[in-house]
């Protein structure tokens, strides 16, 4: 298939609300002509339902939701010509895959051997050459997402809109797809918004993310930024694993403990014009300190004992609780070395970050005993 | 273990996995002897009082005549013809109702279903009848009718075809509605909003998916409603007033008033063959073990 020309969604100040209840907020959104963004947030965020405002689904209550030029917050969905991949995927079950993928272009009315050369092309796109015969009950989970795909964009769709598509597949598969649909965009080009809950999914597809809860974007960046620099403790949580612990700012300095931290110039975001702070320690930033390391200098300094450890194969992660009482995560990878090193349980240790991954988070000190709550139940979901 | 303790092992498993096949077919033995004693044993006396003719000796006489009598035939069309009729005023009548309920919201879609089942629970005769007061020459509908100058003399509404159809239609609609409300109720919604997102404006989503879909329930409702006319008996002795007359009516006075076993018998036994040979058809044309069990109108 050709490459497509995208078109840009602008989205102003889009609200909906369900009685009392906000699902929509007063969205604002620009999604770029041709990227890859994905809408993320733990389930009734909102993403689904504006995803549907952008298929014309949902009628929000107030809001311009412009594609390219043209305001389309009134068309309805059959005109808006946008391709959609469902969660289910809504393959027609009464038709063959050829005639699933061949459905819009029947529509629009264009000569049967041009849809038929048509299909085999969408067919091959997706690699499903010599499936058109095929019902739709006969296909795998993997296989119905392919065909739901080559539907969604056999009518050269300039938007292209996908509703947790992978959810309903095995982590195999699901990691494969993932792949592929990225390779899919980088051919066709189209502007793409993806619905995900997934964190893992929305960093290793999107060009950018755009994190939503409460009915609100909260933070709209590219991956390495979201993870790296989260606009808020929740998109901390949200986002990987995160333990956050309260700063003091002290003589505009950010101190832990009354011992000051070591911030990388670049990384201290906003800790000078917010009244407060929290530190973000992520698993994987986190080492055993050592003196003889030859930057020891260069670490911001935690100590506390060693909990339980629970090996997963590659990693392996050890629960460290703090000297304030917080629990810690500490992953190391699974070398053989770092397994023979690793502090028994009990022993005292001390706990290094590196001032260049050391991450400030804006946020009340007065909250953060509210947050780290969260992050500790957060971290409870998934060691 | 031993080989010896596993081969017992082996055969004790197979025992077991006998023992609850056993125990499932007897839960279904009662139904089978029910079916046996109260289907199975009278269609075959039925079948054999047949072959006797009129003087007791055993023939083929009551099948003849019933080929050789125009009477006869004429009475199997009458009965098809009813049927059809009917049926097709169900589609008419049922569908758009049927949609109508699957669209409503749950509460709703309830109180319409009870709408419709209300009368299915009322006596056949009691309905029939109230149908006859409504339709006939000086009932409701003729009355009003007149009255607001719609019409100046009075319908021939009952004691005909038209009573006929409209009572038959109205007792055989929930026969309709329920498996065509229940197939619609399968249609995942999705599916209207894939076509929609595809490019289907609502018309041609109701056609290239949403009818579709629903043909198994209604294929299914067209069934059951055109087999049970077939033996329908008390609405159209009530409302047709003599005039349209069916197999079983015809069966019926036979029995009743001539006391022929032999013809009646015979009469029966043809008309189950031909509702075998529509039953049939209709699973040869339509697939029909896809239709009633329930098909592919659901989700994939």
């Amino acid at each position: 298939m050709q490459r497509i020309d995208a078109l840009p969604i602008h989205i102003r100040a889009v609200t909906k609300t369900y009685g009392a209840v906000y699902a929509l907020d007063g969205v604002d959104l620009e999604v770029r002509s041709g990227e890859f963004l994905t809408l993320l947030g733990p389930s009734g965020s909102g993403k689904t339902t504006l995803l549907m405002v952008l298929a014309g689904f949902t009628r929000p209550d107030a809001g311009s939701l412009k594609f390219g030029d043209a305001e389309v917050i009134r068309m309805p969905p059959h005109r808006r010509e946008v391709g959609m991949v469902f969660q289910n995927y809504a393959l027609f079950p009464h038709l063959d895959v050829a005639a699933n993928i061949g459905f819009p272009l029947k529509l629009r009315g264009i000569d049967k051997n041009d849809i038929h050369a048509r299909v085999e092309s969408a067919l091959a796109t997706v690699q499903l050459q010599g499936f058109g015969d095929r019902r739709i009950h006969q296909l795998s989970g993997g296989q119905k997402q392919r065909v739901a795909l080559a539907r969604a964009i056999i009518f050269e769709p300039r938007i292209l809109l996908m509703d947790e598509p992978l959810s309903a597949l095995d982590k195999k598969l699901r990691e494969h797809m993932q792949i592929e649909l990225r390779r899919l965009h980088e051919q066709l080009g189209m502007t793409t918004v993806y619905v995900t809950h997934d964190q893992r999914e929305a960093l290793t597809m999107s060009d950018r993310i755009a994190v939503i809860n409460h009915g609100r974007l909260i933070q709209l960046d590219d991956p390495r930024a979201i993870y790296d620099h989260p606009a808020d403790p929740f998109v901390a949580n949200f986002i990987g694993e995160s333990v956050l612990l309260p700063v003091e700012i002290i003589d505009g300095k950010p101190c832990y403990r009354g011992r000051p931290l070591q911030v990388a110039a670049g990384h201290a975001r906003d800790d000078k014009t917010t009244p407060g702070a929290l530190l973000m320690l992520r698993p994987e930033r986190l080492v055993f300190m050592d003196d003889a390391r030859a930057d020891a200098a260069a670490y911001n300094r935690f100590d506390g004992v060693v909990g339980h450890a629970v090996y997963q194969g590659e990693n392996f992660v050890t629960y460290i609780t703090l000297d304030d009482g917080h629990e810690v995560a500490v992953r190391s990878v699974s070398r053989k070395q770092s397994l023979a090193a690793a502090p028994p349980p009990g022993s005292t240790v001390t706990l290094g970050l590196h001032r260049d991954e050391t991450a400030l988070i804006p946020g009340h000190t007065a909250a953060a005993g509210n947050n780290n709550n969260d992050a500790e139940t957060n971290r409870g979901h998934k060691p | 273990m031993t080989a010896a303790a596993m081969d017992i092992n082996a055969a004790a498993l197979r025992r077991d996995e006998r023992r609850e096949k056993l125990a499932l077919f007897s839960l279904c033995a009662p139904a089978s002897l029910l079916v046996l004693v109260i289907i199975v044993a009278p269609v075959g006396w039925l079948f054999w009082l047949s072959l006797f003719n009129d003087a007791g000796v055993m023939s083929l006489d009551n099948y003849t005549r019933m080929f050789e009598s125009k009477s006869y035939t004429r009475i199997f069309i009458t009965t098809f013809q009813v049927s059809f009729l009917t049926t097709a005023l169900c589609v008419l009548l049922g569908y758009p109702l049927a949609y109508f309920l699957a669209q409503l919201p749950r509460r709703w879609a309830a109180l319409g279903m009870l709408a419709v089942l209300l009368p299915f629970w009322t006596s056949l005769l009691v309905r029939t009848y109230a149908w006859l007061v409504v339709l006939q020459r000086k009932g409701l509908v003729n009355q009003w009718g007149m009255e607001l100058g719609l019409w100046e003399a009075p319908l021939r509404l009952a004691h005909n075809l038209n009573g006929t159809l409209i009572g038959m239609a109205h007792i055989m609609l929930p026969f309709l509605v329920l498996p065509l409300y229940g197939a619609m109720k399968a249609i995942d919604f999705d599916y209207m909003k894939a076509a929609a997102n595809l490019g289907a404006n609502p018309v041609s989503a109701f056609r290239h998916v949403f009818l579709p879909l629903s043909l198994p329930g209604l294929f299914a409702g067209i069934i059951i409603v055109f087999v049970l006319c077939l033996g329908f008996f008390v609405t159209p002795a009530v409302l047709g007033g003599g005039k349209v007359i069916m197999v079983s009516m015809k069966i019926e006075t036979l029995v009743d008033l001539f006391f022929n076993f032999g013809t009646a018998s015979a009469l029966g036994v043809v008309l189950l063959g031909l509702t075998l040979l529509v039953l049939f058809a209709a699973h040869k044309l339509l697939q029909l073990d896809r239709v009633l069990g329930g098909g592919h109108g659901g989700n994939p």
